[in-house]
């Protein structure tokens, strides 16, 4: 299980296969869900131009922990990874990487999915938008 | 030794709403952390759907404060 804030650009399919490698399930897997969650360069009509993305560094990974022990508890996964960044990124960016592994599918849908919902519900972390015209904080998640 | 404070951090849109980051409180004059909000922001009202946490751990606002605790407020997460 990792957690990772990450302050820089981060190549998200570089990290699965980095840690894949490193992990001690060799040979267990059958399934790796992949979650890559991207800057658009819109958002609610307007054209985005960059993003801020702020974390509370203490609760943040507090959180990722909390919610990744919870889906080892309520499913039969091998291993998770979320890596997540904070700073200033640009469109295609990726903001948030979730992988999991499993022996079946199953496992690795479902804790995958339950993971980014719970990240996005509970993790503290808030965007605020550089538009054309000014800034914004965005008000809540889709 | 321990001081006798509570340490109040605000966040994102509530930081610059606030107008700081950080503060502190003598704990003796703060019991709940909503007593904490008003001591450390003068009295503002608190805005509403703000999310509240003691030590890192997400709380409701008459939740007891101790001296030493960490009290953050902030508004709904939008990570991911």
């Amino acid at each position: 299980m990792l957690i990772e804030i990450k302050e820089r650009s981060f190549e998200p399919y570089e990290c699965v296969l980095e840690y894949q490698k490193s992990a001690g399930f060799s040979g267990k897997y059958g399934a790796t869900s992949v979650f890559v969650g991207s800057m658009r360069d819109f958002n609610e009509g307007d054209d985005v131009q960059n993003m801020m993305l702020e974390h509370y560094p203490g609760m943040t990974e507090k959180y990722l922990e909390k919610i990744s022990q919870e889906a080892v508890a309520k499913w039969d996964i091998l291993d998770s990874l979320i890596i997540h960044r904070v700073g200033v990124m640009l469109p295609n960016d990726p903001i948030v990487l979730v992988a999991v592994w499993s022996a079946h599918r199953a496992a690795a849908f479902d804790a995958s999915r339950y993971l980014m919902e719970e990240l996005k519900s509970r993790a503290p972390f808030w965007k605020k938008e550089a538009l054309t015209e000014g800034e914004r904080w965005v008000a809540k998640n889709t | 030794m321990t001081k006798a404070v509570v340490t109040v951090k605000f966040f994102a849109s509530l930081r610059e709403h606030v107008g700081k980051a950080e503060s502190e409180i003598l704990a003796s004059d703060a019991q709940t952390v909503s007593a904490v909000w008003l001591l450390s922001t003068n009295n503002m009202e608190l805005p509403e759907n703000t999310l509240m946490a003691v030590n890192m751990e997400y709380v409701d606002a008459d939740h007891p404060v101790q001296q030493g605790d960490e009290v953050a407020f902030f508004p709904p997460v939008t990570g991911g």
